[in-house]
């Protein structure tokens, strides 16, 4: 049985490394690092785990540290946010390519420039072509369930793929919550013991990882490690199926919520979606059929079950927390649409970029988003499909 | 190891994953020696086996067999010419290198 506590996301998933107790975390210490590896250095010192806590000098060096851990056969994990996953970003494609389930704890917080530390998904979104399996939160339960799950996915010899845990910045990772947690035993067990079949401090085998792989190897290295991706995707919902066992608590692909019947439809990750299921719920009251589809899995992501679930919309926004700068929207807003003319979607669909740099999202914004969903349907046509929400204009 | 699951031929599903290599010295058996156009030319007349070259070939391309160079391994031989430096006889010649 599960026990009731009140923390903030970063202590969740901090209590979630504890009874993960992994075997190397290197990390760097001080900002744009979240409280993450201060919470967890302290269970270090406190004898609660066996980990090898590496205070490295950059995060770079935090990821290089873990790649190596990791291929030395140990279950490894690290924490950042912000710039600190860009700087991290010429060996997060090491990692994925060579194969290692590294877990990492990301805080989602916007890239400067301008200089900014608020909440927004620029990071995260930024590393979304590294190979990395992706997975988001609404809430701090949901940081903290994720968590527990990321090793048993990464790990699956279908998969070995690092993963990327994501939550909101401020909003979930320092907002404190009620949430209720596993027992330690339930963690361990659920977890169970890393054993990789290949390492490199196997005294029986020598190993080389990491190969140069000429023009000759390099596309079907690539191709492989797509594979994999495409695996990933039944590994979560495997995974997803035996925590609910444990715990009762339900995951898959995304969240549908009030979307079975709903004529428009908000498309979004993280935190927002409950400030727009509050939204959502007053619509509902009025007789408007509003629903929501919360992404739960990015990478790899699953456009076929996301056109699927949208199918019958009339219009839906898809929302984004970043900016691609592409001068057609955001990143969601391409993955989704792209989703939805491979599907042949009839749907009518707005990109709207909302809440950068830690701007936010009210319900009222939310309603008004749904408004002019209802004008667009009314319309038959969407005339500006790349919208700013909640913009000084 | 089967090195025949790393190579050239390999189809994508059966290269191992993240094309990890499971035995130890194998990079004798790449051959690297394609990445340059010009080699070194060994005149062994005028050798006097001083074995100067031999430490700094940054790739092991100069064999010793009982105190004495042999020819050099073209297929690993990258061209850089450091050897060419390092020889005080003029024993080694290279296109482009004095």
């Amino acid at each position: 049985m599960g026990k009731r506590d009140r923390l903030s996301g970063n202590e969740a998933v901090a209590v979630a490394m504890r009874q993960i107790n992994p075997d190397v975390m290197p990390a760097f210490p001080i900002t744009p690092s979240t409280e993450i590896p201060q919470y967890f250095s302290s269970f270090v010192a406190n004898g609660q785990v066996d980990t090898e806590f590496i205070p490295v000098e950059s995060e770079h060096s935090a990821m290089s540290a873990a790649i190596g851990a990791e291929a030395a056969g140990a279950r490894t994990l690290t924490a950042t946010s912000s710039c600190g996953l860009a700087l991290m970003w010429e060996e997060l494609y090491v990692a994925a390519s060579n194969r290692l389930p590294i877990a990492l704890a990301l805080v989602n917080r916007a890239l400067s420039g301008p200089i900014n530390i608020n909440c927004d998904h620029s990071d995260s979104m930024g590393a979304r072509d590294a190979g990395w399996i992706q997975i988001y939160a609404e809430n701090n339960q949901e940081a903290y369930d994720n968590f527990i799950q990321a090793y048993p996915i990464a790990e699956n010899p279908d998969v070995r793929l690092p993963i990327m845990i994501c939550q909101d910045g401020f909003i979930t990772s320092h907002g404190v919550e009620n949430i209720e947690l596993m027992e330690d035993e339930q963690v361990r067990a659920f977890v169970g013991d890393y054993a990789p079949e290949h390492f490199l401090l196997n005294s029986k085998e020598s190993m080389a990882v990491g190969p140069y792989a000429t023009t000759h190897y390099y596309m079907e290295a690539k191709k492989q490690h797509a594979q994999a991706m495409v695996n990933a995707k039944q590994a979560v919902l495997d995974v997803a199926k035996e925590f609910e066992k444990v715990t009762g608590r339900s995951y898959g692909l995304f969240e549908a919520y009030r979307l079975e019947d709903a004529d428009y439809a908000m498309v979004l990750i993280g935190s927002a979606a409950g400030t727009a299921k509050d939204a959502v719920d007053e619509l509902r009251d009025k007789g408007v059929k509003a629903g929501l589809l919360k992404i739960r899995l990015f990478r790899p992501f699953p456009a076929q079950e996301i056109a699927n679930a949208l199918a019958h919309v009339k219009a839906m926004a898809i929302m984004d927390r970043a900016e691609s700068l592409s001068s057609q929207g955001g990143p969601l807003g391409s993955e989704v649409m792209a989703a939805l003319y491979r599907a042949r979607s009839q749907a009518l669909a707005v990109n709207y970029i909302y809440g950068l740099g830690g701007r936010d999202m009210r319900v009222e914004h939310a309603e008004e988003v749904f408004e002019q969903l209802r004008q667009i349907a009314d319309a038959g046509e969407v005339t500006d499909a790349y919208r700013y929400l909640g913009l000084r204009e | 190891m089967d090195l025949h699951k790393v190579n050239n031929t390999c189809r994508w599903q059966d290269l191992t994953e993240g094309m990890q290599i499971y035995e130890g010295g194998t990079s004798a058996q790449f051959p690297t020696g394609e990445w340059t156009a010009v080699k070194p030319e060994f005149i062994e007349d005028k050798c006097k086996q001083c074995l100067l070259c031999v430490p700094v070939c940054p790739d092991s391309a100069i064999p010793v067999k009982d105190e004495k160079r042999g020819a050099f391994d073209y297929d690993h031989c990258k061209g850089c010419g450091i050897c060419v430096k390092a020889c005080p006889c003029d024993a080694i010649k290279m296109e482009g290198v004095n």
